[in-house]
């Protein structure tokens, strides 16, 4: 048995990246703020310390630029690591991943790898407001030819990290900030391929599939646990990877407790959650036994006002509430 | 052109009071006064950041007060202005409400954005500021656009970017300038370069440190100058002014070399996001323009030692009772969450 080591998402994040670095010469990060805790919290510090500022490299403020040179660098061999320290300044890169790194593949004709990884970095709350609190998942799902990852988890925010590293199309890494926090006993890092990732079963359940990915993983656990103190017990799916979707695990939760609620951090409007309904509906052997509902962002802008910033976030009481309802109770 | 900033780089010189030349002093006596209540606000705001009552996120400009108070004297409720994440002195500068700008730190109903955008975005469209956006870069195209409305208006208004060093290194900078140049438009780029975007030196982010060779670049007039000057500032701009109001005018860059005296972000001043900052802010408080410009008016007669302490503690009881205001004033209510996001 190998020992393990008690580690934070945060820090699991810096060991994904220093496994990488260490084993992987071809690897490299660069992004705006890495060598600020400010930017990236605990999940980068010293690396530039430990292997070297021509590996992780601090640039200018320039997005589309940053994220371009990605591309470039991973067609010519390198597995390139490019980090925006916000979702909403990766905004400004949306034609380098979407129109660009997303589609040289199969433009190509099926032979060219832009192995890229795109980190972005989920940071809202804060009373930071409408243009620094922008998750979007949903959107970057929808590309085919972007993979997207979201670690719910610190063993899932090193592995999903070395796994998108190696793997031979881009992917969207998407850690969140109030995530940062959790902590896990973690074995030594290995290489991890994309391949085995697939939803996750956090916690077994008969009366209700709770569904999430990221953060809302989390409050979907401890939605869970306030839940079993009222007698209902939840099966709660972590979906791990968003695109290509792999529904088959929600399907089979589905089906056995006749109640799926969807909670996603983003806003409800052609989201994922809808996705994943849809994908309930769809199924003759589910659409007729299945209630579903979601529970999302408001369709609005996120506020700074403290009391509106609460209105906005949901939380794993409101959770406990749709859930309830769903069941009846 | 010169490709270096040379002295103005240089914390030690530029120490000396201003010099007026040709310009008359008294209007400087408002400028002062303007200046001196952006300082006031600004440490007030720091420290309720600093004690946790304020929780946005704010970046403050102490220390470059007199670029965006020399600009402003240039400016009309009719030009429209567009800021970015450090944009407190530009909006009060512009004649921006003290008492809307405190509730919108504070998150109240009565702030300039009635709660919904905090320290980072900032409005005051009466008086021609039509928006602050902490994305860096973003509004620049907006105020070319604004730029493109005055010219089709024929009024003789101006659009106005104000933005730092960092900006330039965006692509929507670029596309901006040759924009506004190719269709010589009016609109007035400011730059203030303070020579740091969060953490890292220009020295590290561009191969110069003089961010008017793009102007160069894309055939703009143009000017740099001691940004802790407000003649100088005020001075650069006045036939670019002239021109707009006449309905000739294309566009302007100006680049103010100044410094923050604050971190990036935030109250402390002893560290940028968390790395620690140079120890040379104290040379560079010696190039304070606030000090810079009282000692000038007193030397020149037109404000005497009294009447600046008169004015400095007449700034003091204005910015303590608009904070005490603030303070007083109702959250929104949870539905404007909605309510806000589309028209009527
Ligand atoms: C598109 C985008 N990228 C990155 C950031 C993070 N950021 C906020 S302010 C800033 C530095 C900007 O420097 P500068 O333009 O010189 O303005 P200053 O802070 O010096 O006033 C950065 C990188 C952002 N807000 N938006
Ligand atoms: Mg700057």
């Amino acid at each position: 048995m190998t020992a393990t080591v008690k580690t934070s998402y945060g820090v699991a994040i810096r060991d994904g990246f220093a496994h990488l670095l260490a084993k992987h010469p071809k690897a490299f990060v660069m992004g705006q703020g890495l060598w600020s805790p400010w930017y990236v919290g605990n999940s980068m510090t010293n690396l530039e310390i430990e292997f070297g500022k021509e590996r992780v490299i601090d640039v200018p403020v320039s997005e589309v630029a940053t994220t371009g040179a990605g591309i470039g660098a991973a067609l010519s061999g390198y597995r390139p690591i490019v980090v925006h320290p916000r979702v909403d300044f990766m905004m400004l890169a949306v034609d380098q991943i979407v129109t660009q790194a997303a589609k040289w593949r199969s433009m190509f004709g099926g032979d060219m790898s832009v192995p890229l990884v795109i980190r972005g970095i989920i940071n809202r709350g804060g009373e930071q407001g409408a243009q620094h609190s922008q998750s979007l998942q949903s959107w970057f799902a929808h590309i085919p030819g972007l993979h997207v990852l979201m670690p719910a988890t610190p063993r899932d925010a090193r592995d999903m990290l070395i796994a998108a590293t190696l793997c031979d199309d881009p992917v969207l890494y998407m850690d969140d900030r109030w995530c940062y926090e959790l902590e896990e006993e973690l074995p030594p890092a290995e290489d991890v391929s994309i391949n085995d990732i697939a939803p996750l079963r956090r916690r077994t359940g008969k009366d209700i599939t709770l569904v999430g990915c990221g953060y809302t993983t989390k409050l979907n656990l401890e939605a869970a646990e306030l839940l079993a103190a009222q007698g209902i017990e939840a099966d709660v799916i972590d979906l791990r990877l968003l695109n290509p979707l792999k529904p088959a695990l929600v399907h089979e939760s589905a089906a056995k407790t006749g109640r799926m609620l969807v909670v996603d951090g983003d806003w409800r409007s052609c989201g994922l959650a809808a996705e994943i309904i849809a994908g309930v509906a769809e199924r003759p052997e589910l659409r007729a036994v299945v209630h579903c509902a979601r529970i999302t962002h408001p369709d609005a802008p996120a506020p700074t006002s403290k009391p509106l910033e609460q209105a906005f976030y949901f939380t794993a009481a409101d959770i406990v509430r749709e859930a309830r309802t769903l069941c009846g109770r | 052109m010169n490709q270096s900033l040379t002295s103005l780089a240089d914390a030690k010189a530029h120490h000396e009071p201003i010099a007026f030349g040709h310009a008359d002093p008294v209007p400087f006596v408002q400028a002062l006064h303007s200046m001196v209540r952006i300082r006031r606000a600004e440490e007030c705001i720091a420290e309720n950041v600093a004690t946790g009552v304020i929780k946005c996120p704010c970046h403050l400009a102490i220390g470059q007060e007199a670029a965006a108070v020399g600009v402003a004297m240039h400016l009309r409720s009719t030009d429209r202005a567009f800021g970015a994440h450090r944009s407190h002195a530009h909006f009060l500068a512009m004649g921006g409400s003290l008492d809307g700008l405190f509730a919108e730190v504070l998150g109240r109903d009565t702030g300039v954005s009635r709660g919904m955008g905090g320290s980072m975005h900032l409005a005051a469209k009466e008086v021609g500021f039509y928006g602050s956006v902490p994305i860096v870069g973003a509004s620049i195209p907006i105020a070319v656009g604004a730029g493109l409305a005055a010219q089709m208006d024929k009024k003789g208004d101006v659009g106005v970017s104000f933005f730092g060093d960092g900006a330039a290194e965006e692509g929507s900078f670029h596309e901006s300038m040759n924009l506004a140049s190719v269709m010589n438009l009016p609109v007035l780029f400011v730059c203030e370069n303070n020579m740091f975007a969060s953490h890292l030196h220009i020295s590290l982010r561009q191969p110069k440190n003089v961010v008017a060779r793009y102007a160069v670049a894309h055939a703009m007039a143009h000017a740099t100058v001691d940004g802790n000057d407000i003649v100088a500032v005020w001075s650069a701009l006045k036939d670019a002014a002239a021109a707009w109001r006449a309905g000739t005018g294309g566009p302007f860059f100006l680049e103010a070399v100044t410094y923050r005296w604050l971190g990036h972000v935030g109250h402390r001043d002893d560290q940028d996001v968390g790395v620690a900052r140079k120890d040379d802010l104290s040379d560079w408080k010696g190039r304070d323009p606030v000090r810079r410009l009282a000692e000038s008016l007193a030397t020149v007669g037109a404000l005497s030692p009294k009447e600046l302490a008169a004015m400095e503690s007449a700034i003091s009881d204005e910015v303590a009772t608009a904070w005490a205001k603030a303070l007083t004033q109702p959250f929104p209510d949870p539905s404007a969450l909605l309510s806000r996001v589309w028209a009527k």
